[in-house]
């Protein structure tokens, strides 16, 4: 009873389940946080609309995006995984949703961030429905955690209209 | 040497009852794990409720050796949600994030393409010859949580396989062994 073999054994399987319940703890305590980003987003310049030789529309925007997703972050964040998309409604499709950049937010001081940029991920349609269209822009973020459940929400901005004809 | 003898004289003096009661036990153990893993598979809804990161494709969010629980429910697929899926003629599933989504108006199907954070394209390479977007069949699951680390035991245990012979082999022993 009181071999090496015992207590080995005895002292594993405790260490083990007392790191399961600090895991499980550290997961809770991320549901106290009430977070409150901001982000808002502007299409400073369509580059260019066209309908490619496949038959889909493409476009190419210059944008600036800004957010403050300081909120999110918890002792429990390893890093906050943030992306752009662009929705949309077509007569073919009831639901469109094209990313067009995301980034890796490591910590809480680079939370608050303001770029220019072009649409990293090309802005393609299932056929050729964009001219004139309405779409949103929804900023989403994915809380990771170190450990335990991680958590995605969005921020739907409205307002956004392509052109009528390509350029 | 003297400790060899003991334990060829235990494994001598065994009755026949106890060999029996001890195998029953280890059966016990086994099928208690079996039945724990088919009831995370019912709960969760995927075939694989728990899957090991293999690739430094998600990086620096997944690191290769993190476990990731996996939950499939009926909602749709959206963009942002990371997803394990198989493609045709590949057997060990990928876990990559979903960026564009395409939901069929009238049947409700949708096209999906997915992209791993680390990588610089999207997944269009790794899917099979001609296929463009990825459909909800090939889906096994939504990455819901994640724990650290935990997975290097699997990763060992398949790359080194030398290493899970020697642990089930002294499992037996200790088993055969013991005198409870």
């Amino acid at each position: 009873m009181h071999s090496f073999g015992y207590r080995a054994n005895a002292l594993l399987t405790f260490a083990i389940t007392i790191l399961a319940v600090m895991c499980a703890i550290a997961s809770i305590s991320d549901n106290f946080n009430t977070p409150s980003p901001t982000s808002q987003v502007q299409v400073l310049n369509i580059n260019w609309f066209r309908n490619k030789a496949d038959g889909d529309d493409e476009v190419s925007m210059t944008m600036n995006i800004s957010a403050d997703l300081q909120s999110l972050f918890t002792w429990n964040t390893k890093q906050v995984f943030v992306f752009l998309a662009a929705e949309y409604e077509t007569p073919q499709n009831s639901l469109n949703q094209v990313s067009l950049w995301d980034g890796i937010i490591p910590a809480k001081e680079h939370a608050r961030f303001y770029i220019h940029t072009t649409n990293k991920y090309r802005f393609v349609d299932q056929g050729s429905n964009l001219r004139e269209r309405d779409f949103n822009m929804t900023l989403h973020w994915h809380v990771m955690p170190k450990t335990g459940k991680m958590f995605a929400d969005k921020i739907v901005m409205t307002g956004f209209r392509l052109p009528r004809s390509y350029r | 040497m003297g400790w060899i003898g003991e334990q060829i004289d235990s494994v001598k003096s065994m009755q026949f009852r106890q060999l029996l009661t001890q195998a029953i036990s280890l059966g016990m153990i086994v099928t208690s794990a079996l039945i724990i893993w088919k009831g995370l598979m019912c709960i969760t809804g995927s075939e694989s409720p728990v899957v090991v990161v293999l690739s430094g494709s998600m990086e620096p969010g997944f690191k290769r050796g993190d476990i990731l629980f996996l939950h499939m429910s009926k909602d749709p697929i959206r963009a942002g949600e990371i997803v394990v899926f198989n493609v045709d003629g590949r057997e060990i599933p990928i876990v990559h994030r979903v960026i564009k989504v395409h939901e069929r108006e009238d049947s409700g199907e949708v096209d999906v393409l997915t992209k791993g954070d680390n990588n610089f394209g999207d997944d269009r390479l790794l899917y099979a010859e001609g296929q463009m977007w990825l459909q909800r069949h090939h889906i096994m699951g939504r990455a819901v949580g994640f724990l650290p680390y935990v997975g290097w035991v699997t990763i060992i245990m398949t790359e080194q396989p030398i290493i899970k012979y020697i642990l089930i082999g002294a499992l037996g022993l200790l088993v055969i062994t013991s005198k409870e």
